[in-house]
């Protein structure tokens, strides 16, 4: 019973996108709503089913057999071939006895980097399009988005309800963008991919497995637009070696109860060198062509930071990453890193004045690292940021360490 | 926030070659200072113009080459930043490494057209 538990939950988080993908596909976004209900009869009934009879030898098939004939019932029962699909399936079939979910290998395929587009919907707010991408394109539970975001089952229901609302009031076409638009919208793909990815990395949640699992679907849904012709980018390669860098470290970067490891703590032998070798890989790939984008800056960035012992012009190297990609794209983080970039390259006179024009008053980090660099020149000046830090700090722990720092000066 | 234009201006001096370790160093100069802008988030854009092959169009479709036989500064490149004064664009071109080889920045406000 047990494995039979299990084997549905990992079924059902790989076929779940594919056949919503592959319905939605069929009867268009504006009656996602339908798609869901059907995959979500397919497996009640598969659960029902194999918890008497036992597991099929091929549940897949299984499944998708289970699939289809919810499909067929579906429209019979509704009546919906009249009310509401016609218009949508006019081109598709004309006689809805003959409705049949194409889950051939290339139709999933196709229609699941689509339903990325569509997913992936500026109509839609950020977040919102992070969960729905959870749960339309990487089969997550309500419970485990819920607990990714650190809020309630509620709050995450009723965010993904505005949205399928308002990717049916647009009334997407389900297709891939045009090609003169495809690279603005992928821009806004590779966005969301990257969020679901930092969603892991950075998530407070101590549940190490969602996090780790909420990467590994951002490489997945990544890997996606590299297996296409027409999406396989510089920029979609270099996103791809940066997460495979950064991934290199999970197992390195949190204790067994869940709690971050500072990159200078952790053991580098648990880095993942099979992870830092594709990173490798792909960071070259990404060097095809003229296209230089963020990605690929944070790419190389990354790349630094995954060399085990420390070439002498590491630092360097970084500082000059970074000095581009704030001119690409500015953000507190990027800005912050520079500033310690500076320090460990020009030394803390220079970094101080750097630090100072920057001006992220409100920003912890900011304070500790002032801290940190007027320690040993100037007491009182290290002593206020740590204290403006401290009290601005969000968790335990950061503030244990401050308290530290507060105390050795 | 208003956007202003620094112009970077240096004497002309076709026969200076430099090695490329100073390219390098030049580079690095420019970089670091164009990145602790952008570290304010008040970069918009930069562009750095090549000394060589120059054209001037005159009046009458008249083209020659460079503008460097009248004058004796040359215009090397510029930065777009955005700040709230004239003040603060003054305080982002202090530090500009055209200042270190005895050239100047000419600050502007940009006017929306």
């Amino acid at each position: 019973m047990i494995m039979e538990k299990e084997l549905l939950s990992s079924l059902f988080k790989t076929e779940y996108s594919k056949i919503i993908a592959v319905l939605c596909k069929c009867f268009g976004i504006a009656n996602i709503a339908i798609a869901e209900d059907i995959a979500n009869d397919s497996f009640l009934k598969a659960t029902e089913a194999w918890s008497m009879h036992g597991v099929p030898e091929n549940p897949t098939a299984w499944l998708y057999t289970v699939a289809k004939n919810k499909t067929k019932d579906y429209v019979k029962r509704q009546n919906l071939f009249s009310v509401i699909i016609t218009k949508e399936l006019q081109n598709r079939v004309t006689d809805y006895d003959e409705i049949e979910l194409d889950l051939s290998v290339q139709n999933i395929r196709d229609s699941q980097l689509q339903m990325i587009f569509t997913v992936c919907n500026p109509v839609i707010p950020p977040e919102a399009q992070i969960g729905l991408a959870l749960r339309i394109l990487c089969g997550f539970g309500i419970d485990a988005i819920a607990d990714a975001f650190l809020t309630n089952k509620e709050t995450i229901h009723k965010r993904l309800l505005r949205a399928k609302e308002k990717l049916r009031e647009a009334n997407f076409q389900i297709t891939l963008p045009a090609p003169g638009e495809l690279n603005a919208r992928l821009e806004m793909v590779l966005r969301i991919i990257y969020l679901i990815f930092n969603e892991g990395y950075y998530s407070a949640t101590p549940n190490n497995i969602l996090r780790k699992e909420l990467c590994l679907e951002a490489m997945r849904l990544n890997y996606f637009l590299l297996e296409n012709a027409s999406t396989n980018t510089p920029g979609v390669n270099a996103l791809m070696s940066l997460m495979c860098f950064h991934a290199s470290r999970l197992d390195a970067r949190t204790n067994a109860t869940g709690e971050i490891i500072l990159y200078e703590d952790q053991n580098r032998a648990l880095w993942d060198d099979e992870l830092i070798a594709k990173g490798n890989i792909f960071l070259i790939e990404s060097a095809k062509g003229q296209e230089i984008t963020k990605y690929h800056l944070e790419a190389s960035i990354a790349y630094w930071h995954c060399t085990k012992n420390e070439p002498a012009n590491k630092w360097e190297k970084i500082l000059q990453l970074y000095n581009q990609l704030l001119q690409i794209e500015y953000s507190p983080v990027a800005a912050l890193n520079r500033t310690f970039a500076l320090y460990i390259t020009s030394g803390k006179e220079n970094a101080i004045k750097e630090a100072e024009k920057i001006q992220l008053e409100g920003n912890h980090f900011y304070h500790a690292l002032l801290g940190y660099l007027y320690t040993g020149m100037d007491k009182i000046k290290a002593m206020a940021h740590y204290q403006k830090a401290l009290l601005l700090a969000k968790s335990e722990k950061e503030k244990v360490i401050l308290q530290n720092h507060i105390n050795q000066l | 926030m208003t956007e202003f234009m620094m112009i970077f201006r240096s004497e002309y001096k076709p026969d200076f070659k430099p090695s490329p370790e100073q390219m390098a160093a030049s580079i690095k100069q420019w970089q670091d200072w164009i990145g602790g802008i952008a570290a304010q988030g008040k970069f918009v854009s930069t562009n750095r113009l090549s000394s060589v092959g120059a054209k001037v169009v005159k009046p009458g479709n008249l083209v020659t080459d460079g503008p460097y036989i009248e004058v004796k500064e040359i215009i090397g490149g510029n930065i777009l930043v955005k700040a709230e004064s004239m003040e603060e664009a003054l305080l982002l071109a202090e530090g500009c490494p055209i200042l270190m080889v005895g050239g100047n920045v000419e600050v502007r406000p940009v006017i929306s057209m």
